[in-house]
C-alpha cells in the first residue's frame, strides 16, 4: 500500500514536472513572438533613445514589483506580455542602428541566440544535472556586471564593454542551465516565473551578442 | 544625451541594490558544486565561447 502510494506521488511529481516544463516553453515562445513584433514596431514608428529607455524601464519596475504579485493568479499572463512586450519595444533604437550598419549582424545575433539557448536547454534536459550549485556564482557575477556598467557608462572604455557583454553572455547560460535543471528537479513549480527568468536571460544574450557581434563585424 | 546616461546609472545603481538581497541569500544558501558538477558547468560555456568565435567570424 505505501509503496503504491510513493509510485503514485512520484508519477504526479513527474506529471507536475512535465506540465511545468511544458507550459513554460509554450509561454516563452509566445511572449517571444510578442516581443519580436513590439520590436519592429518599435523600428517601424523610429521611436527615440528616449522612449526606448521608458518602455525598458517600466517594463524592468513591472518585472520587480508588479508580476511577482501576479505570477501566482492568471493575472500574471497579461503582465508577462506587458514586461516582455515593453522590452521588446525598447530593443527598437538598437535594432535599427545595427540594421543601418550591417543587418546580417542582426540576423546572425538572433540566430546564435537561438542556438545558445536550445542548445544550454537540451543539454540540462537531456542531462538532468542538478545546477542549483551555481546560484552564488550567477548573482555575484551579474553584481560585478552591473557595477562595471554603470563605471563604464562614464569611463567608456570599448574593451571593458566588450568584456561585460562576454561575461553577461556567461553568466545568462548559467542561468538558463540553474533555472532549466530548477523545472526538471521541481525547484521551479511557477510557469510565469520560469518565463520571465528566462526570457531575461535570451534577451541579454540577445543584445550581448549584437554588441560583441557588432565590434567585430566587418562594418 | 548626458541625462540618459545619468538616468542609465541610476537604474543601473537601483537594480543593483534590488538583486543584492537575493545574491546575498544565493551565496549563503547555495549547494557547494563538486568538482564534477563544476565541468559540467564548464563544458558547454568552452562551448559557448567556440561558437560565439565562429559566428564572429561569420560576420
Amino acid at each position: 500500500m505505501q509503496m503504491n502510494t510513493a509510485v503514485t506521488r512520484s508519477q504526479e511529481a513527474i506529471l507536475q514536472t512535465n506540465k511545468v516544463i511544458r507550459n513554460t516553453y509554450m509561454l516563452l515562445s509566445m511572449t517571444l513572438i510578442f516581443s519580436g513584433l513590439l520590436a519592429f514596431v518599435s523600428i517601424a514608428m523610429q521611436a527615440s533613445h528616449i522612449i526606448a529607455f521608458g518602455a525598458t524601464i517600466v517594463g524592468i519596475l513591472l518585472l520587480w514589483f508588479v508580476l511577482p504579485r501576479t505570477q501566482n493568479s492568471a493575472a500574471g499572463i497579461p503582465v508577462i506580455f506587458g514586461i516582455t512586450g515593453l522590452l521588446g519595444f525598447g530593443l527598437g533604437p538598437m535594432l535599427s542602428y545595427y540594421l543601418a550598419v550591417n543587418p546580417s549582424i542582426v540576423m546572425v545575433a538572433m540566430g546564435g541566440t537561438g542556438t545558445i539557448f536550445l542548445g544550454l536547454s537540451g543539454y540540462a534536459l537531456t542531462t538532468r544535472k542538478d545546477f542549483s550549485f551555481l546560484g552564488g556564482f550567477i548573482f555575484v557575477g551579474l553584481l560585478v556586471a552591473i557595477a562595471a556598467m554603470v563605471a563604464n557608462l562614464f569611463l567608456g572604455i570599448p574593451a571593458l564593454a566588450l568584456a561585460i557583454s562576454a561575461a553577461v553572455i556567461m553568466i545568462m547560460s548559467g542561468y538558463i542551465l540553474m533555472q532549466t535543471s530548477m523545472m526538471i528537479n521541481g525547484g521551479e513549480t511557477n510557469y510565469i516565473a520560469a518565463t520571465a527568468g528566462l526570457f531575461i536571460a535570451i534577451l541579454n544574450i540577445f543584445t550581448s551578442l549584437l554588441h560583441i557581434l557588432g565590434a567585430f563585424g566587418d562594418d | 544625451m548626458d541625462w540618459l546616461k545619468i538616468a542609465a546609472a541610476v537604474f543601473l545603481v537601483a537594480m543593483f541594490f534590488m538583486i543584492l538581497p537575493s545574491a546575498k541569500r544565493m551565496v549563503k544558501e547555495s549547494p557547494k558544486g563538486s568538482a564534477s558538477d563544476w565541468m559540467g558547468f564548464i563544458i558547454p560555456i568552452v562551448a559557448i565561447v567556440l561558437f560565439v568565435i565562429l559566428l564572429i567570424a561569420l560576420v
